[in-house]
């Protein structure tokens, strides 16, 4: 008999804060712009300069710290990480690696260990080779992202496949973006994940040797990398096999893992506690006002959809996007007795799918009102017009913002309720497709699609699929 | 009016004086002193100013030094100006910003001579290890003029600057003060902001003035000292500081740690010590002994702090942005040939000590202990100074050494400073005047013997007041070196 094996995942997580400043000096925060505009004395690390920390990263921090239900720290210090690097000028990183300013947190099921402030690297470039510094004619850098205000979230170990790894970084992101102190763009950088991964045997308590996995840029990626690695791991294991500590580097395009260094070739990173700066206290006031001003957040939010009959792929999707929610909310409180699990789902579901059609809309320009997507559902539960018809009108509805009600009249779309009319059109359906008949009538009911998708045709998808149904198994002998 | 005989004796704030009366104008101060600077026999300066731009947009700013000029250590940032901390690393770099005390001087409108040496990056007690050669003792120009401040005191004492600016991390300014026969002021850390003063040891090191006498002294702590937005460990000195006018130490006591004093000390300045004891009960002082057990322990843990800070500190001299790039065969190259070709061998041995005090499984040994040790000192210090007003001590235990005497035995160099590290540890304020001439252990021409009061953190003006009355009590002459200066 094979051992089971556990997989056991934590996370360290690299937030970008959207200040309008950096983290120690006076440049602006930018993305896509010419490289080194926004530098001086010290972000560059001239001789001579000393850091200035920038108030509002650390009340960004904190929120984020009150977000993740984290005791906030009321002594906060400084240290230098030491490493050479050009995309570190001054060969060190300030950091917070002994008082930060979070600690014993939890997301989800997810604890948190801690979360620190610290200041993001220069970016390299390597130009010709394969784009990495081996084998490159040149390395270029450009320091505009130098000192851009960092907060690195650091789980326990809490987490067990590259699924779950995917969903709750997803509520993650979700969190951090409502609170409205980072952009949270994976592809810009500026929301950024490692994992560490071992396995054990199930139920075991001890903790296996892990290896970690560097800058995945998105969370499908990371579900893959972890998931292939979660596999090479128990291969390595099955096959007597030690897994050496490492970092490793996930290729979404090959699905490969690269060793990009082990544990000898590990830095001695030299902490010291930063002489540039004093200890950062935060007044009560500052700790009140981050834990107050937080919105709801998702977490809440979705839950608190899911108690009114929302289903949870639904109540994630909306609570994620403050602005589907709001949308949402609009449309429950546009109409009485609407049923929420209903609206939900035209909302995430047909709606989005509109939007996106029609030259990728945002929400926040749609000339749908939320009061006129709820008489549209309304009509549909009132079965004044059919499912199929209602999609119809939201096509016009998004296209040109119309009234539904007019379009139902305008376009003739009103059900057809005479059921004698509707049986003359599934007799017809039936004779005209003797194939997919016969097929049903023989026992293959999956077979009845193309007679439900004929009549619909028939009727410009003015019938009710129910009774369609109904009707064809009746005359089909069902 | 002002003749060059004039013009040489006048202090800083005499020249002042001159030139705000009308006296002298500031055209003709500078042209006398850059004249002097030009004829610089003791490698004091590293760059001297040209007579517009040390001008331009100072001399008539109407601010209260105006036109008085001022020798700058090479350790500051001074815009379009060439700073090198008088390392090979930074031979020819020019900064495109001015260092935050620079620029205070600058508003009280002193236009600056020239950049003074130096030991590289501030590591050193004899300014023998400048890149640019060592500088000369305007007493005698077979010694040391002290570091790491060398050149800014020799050429004050000299006869080349009517004062300067220099920086103090375990007795910089106070050491070099000393062997030259002027005053050095290192003060409170965080009373002056060291944004643009390149960092040797961050923790510790803060600049001051290095001057002529106790007011000139108090007159450009008084311009220096501030909070800087840019310095988020400065603070300033709350009510500013004034000129000091005390003749008398009625009421003042005095404490001497007779423990930190019992070997070592050459005769003639143990000799000069207690004479300037005497004079203190004279004004009226009174003198006490004091302990501070730790003290001792203080050379030690100074030389794993600073070199500890010093290593990260100068690790951005790489190559890659400024500075000398001596090879760019690829990236390990760069750094390895850049900071062997760049850095000299006292900058090498501090970076190496640091880099091991700071490794993985010693640091809490040799960091963690020193961080331990400083944290006692701090706890001497307060304790004396609930019993005393001031500590005082011998600034040096000998007068200038030879030129080569201490370059083979770091140890017997690092204890030249056995005095000034304490007080650096202790982050207080304290002052360097002359106390008399003694002849060195191995014979030869007397040498100034230099006074050290230290003060309260922050009780600068306390300090300068008792400075000022011991020193009219002194009445030490300096004049015998200011022809020195001359090649």
């Amino acid at each position: 008999m094979s051992t089971e094996y556990e997989a056991v995942i934590g996370l360290e997580i690299h937030v970008q804060l959207s200040t309008k400043t950096k983290m120690f000096c006076g440049c602006e925060l930018s993305f896509g712009d010419d490289a080194n505009v926004h530098t001086c004395p010290v972000c560059l690390a001239l001789p001579g300069v000393l850091p200035a920390p920038n108030r509002t990263a650390f009340e960004y921090a904190l929120k984020i710290g009150a977000a993740l239900d984290c005791e906030l720290s009321s002594f906060n210090s400084f240290d230098r990480k030491n490493y050479f690097y050009p995309d570190n000028p001054k060969a060190y990183q300030i950091t917070q690696a002994v008082n930060p300013f979070a600690v014993n947190g939890k997301l989800g099921e997810v604890r948190i260990h801690h979360a620190h402030l610290e200041e993001d690297a220069a970016k390299t470039i390597h130009t010709g080779g394969a784009g990495r510094i081996q084998g490159s004619d040149a390395s270029l850098v450009d320091f505009n992202r130098g000192g851009t205000p960092l907060v690195e979230i650091v789980t326990e170990p809490d987490l067990h496949s590259g699924a779950q790894v995917r969903e709750w970084g997803q509520l993650l992101r979700a969190t951090i973006k409502q609170l409205g102190v980072s952009d949270v763009n994976m592809e810009e950088g500026s929301l950024r994940c490692d994992a560490n991964v071992s396995i054990r045997p199930a139920g075991s308590s001890e903790l296996g040797t892990k290896t970690e996995m560097k800058n995945m840029n998105s969370f499908r990626f990371i579900e893959r990398g972890i998931d292939a690695e979660i596999a090479r791991q128990k291969a390595l294991v099955e096959a007597g096999e030690p897994v050496v500590q490492e970092t490793l580097h996930f290729d979404p395009s090959t699905g490969e893992l690269h060793s990009l260094r082990s544990k000898e070739e590990a830095h001695d990173y030299r902490y010291l506690p930063e002489p540039d700066l004093v200890p950062v206290v935060p007044t009560q006031a500052m700790l009140d006002e981050a834990r107050n001003s937080l919105p709801e957040l998702p977490a809440a939010r979705a839950a608190r959809y899911e108690e009114i009959g929302v289903s949870e792929q639904a109540a994630l999707l909306l609570s994620f996007e403050t602005d589907w929610a709001e949308y949402f909310e609009g449309v429950l409180a546009a109409k009485k007795g609407v049923d929420p699990r209903v609206a939900a789902n035209w909302v995430t579901g047909e709606l989005s799918a509109e939007l996106r059609k029609q030259d990728e809309q945002p929400l926040a320009e749609t000339k749908v009102e939320p009061a006129a997507l709820a008489t549209l559902i309304g009509l549909v539960a009132e079965k004044k017009i059919s499912h199929g018809a209602g999609k119809t009108v939201l096509e016009e509805m998004v296209a040109s913002g119309a009234d539904p009600e007019t379009v139902v009249a305008d376009k003739g779309l009103e059900q057809i309720s005479d059921s004698g009319e509707l049986e003359k059109i599934v007799i017809q359906a039936i004779e005209d497709n003797p194939k997919p008949s016969e097929q049903v009538r023989s026992g293959n009911e999956k077979a009845i699609g193309a007679l439900v998708g004929a009549v619909m045709k028939a009727t410009q998808g003015r019938a009710d699929g129910g009774e369609v149904n109904r009707l064809l198994r009746q005359h089909l002998g069902l | 009016m002002g003749n060059n005989t004039e013009l040489l004796a006048a202090s800083g704030a005499e020249t002042a004086a001159q030139i705000a009366a009308g006296e002298v104008s500031a055209a003709e101060v500078l042209d006398f002193w850059l004249a002097r600077a030009a004829g610089d026999g003791l490698n004091g300066y590293l760059w001297q100013a040209d007579r517009d731009s040390a001008l331009s947009g100072v001399a008539d700013s109407g601010g209260p030094l105006a036109g008085a000029p001022i020798a700058i250590k090479d350790i500051f940032c001074t815009e379009g100006v060439p700073t090198t901390a008088a390392s090979k690393i930074l031979s020819g770099y020019v900064p495109p910003y001015t260092a935050t005390a620079v620029g205070h001087l600058r508003a009280a409108g002193m236009p600056m001579l020239g950049k003074t040496n130096m030991d590289e990056f501030a590591m050193g007690s004899s300014n023998e290890n400048s890149a640019f050669g060592a500088c000369l003792n305007p007493w005698d120009t077979g010694r040391v003029p002290g570091g790491s401040s060398g050149g800014s005191a020799a050429v004050v004492a000299g006869g080349l600057a009517p004062w300067s600016l220099g920086t103090d991390t375990g007795g910089s300014i106070r050491q070099p003060a000393g062997f030259c026969g002027i005053v050095g002021l290192k003060p409170t850390y965080g009373a002056i902001s060291r944004f643009g003063m390149i960092a040797f040891a961050s923790s510790l090191d803060q600049c001051g003035p290095l001057t002529r006498d106790v007011t000139d002294a108090a007159l450009l702590l008084a311009a220096l000292q501030g909070r800087d937005e840019m310095d988020s460990t400065s603070v300033g000195i709350e009510g500013g500081i004034e000129a000091p006018s005390a003749e008398r130490l009625d009421g003042l006591t005095f404490g001497v740690p007779r423990d930190l004093m019992r070997e070592g000390i050459e005769a003639g300045v143990l000799a000069r010590f207690e004479d300037t004891l005497i004079r203190i009960a004279e004004l009226g002082g009174e003198i006490v002994d004091i302990e501070l057990p730790h003290a001792e322990h203080a050379i030690s843990a100074y030389y794993v702090l600073a070199p500890a800070e010093a290593s990260t500190n100068l690790s951005r001299y790489d190559g890659v942005r400024y500075g000398l790039r001596a090879s760019d065969e690829d990236l390990l190259s760069m750094y390895e040939v850049t900071r062997e070709e760049g850095f000299g061998p006292e900058v090498k041995r501090r970076i190496m000590l640091g880099t091991y005090a700071l490794s993985s499984g010693y640091y809490d040994a040799y960091y963690g202990g020193a961080q331990r040790v400083r944290t006692r000192i701090v706890e001497d210090f307060q304790d004396a100074f609930g019993q005393v007003d001031f500590v005082v001590t011998p600034t040096s235990p000998t007068v200038a050494f030879e030129l080569g005497e201490k370059t083979a035995d770091p140890w017997s160099m690092y204890l030249s400073d056995i005095f000034t590290v304490p007080i650096s540890l202790a982050g207080v304020p304290a002052i360097s005047i002359p106390a008399g001439l003694a002849e060195p252990e191995g014979g030869g021409p007397e040498l100034p013997v230099g006074f050290q009061i230290a003060a309260p953190a922050f009780a600068e003006q306390k300090l300068l007041e008792a400075a000022h009355a011991l020193e009219g009590a002194i009445g030490f002459d300096g004049s015998a070196a200011l022809e020195g200066g001359l090649a």
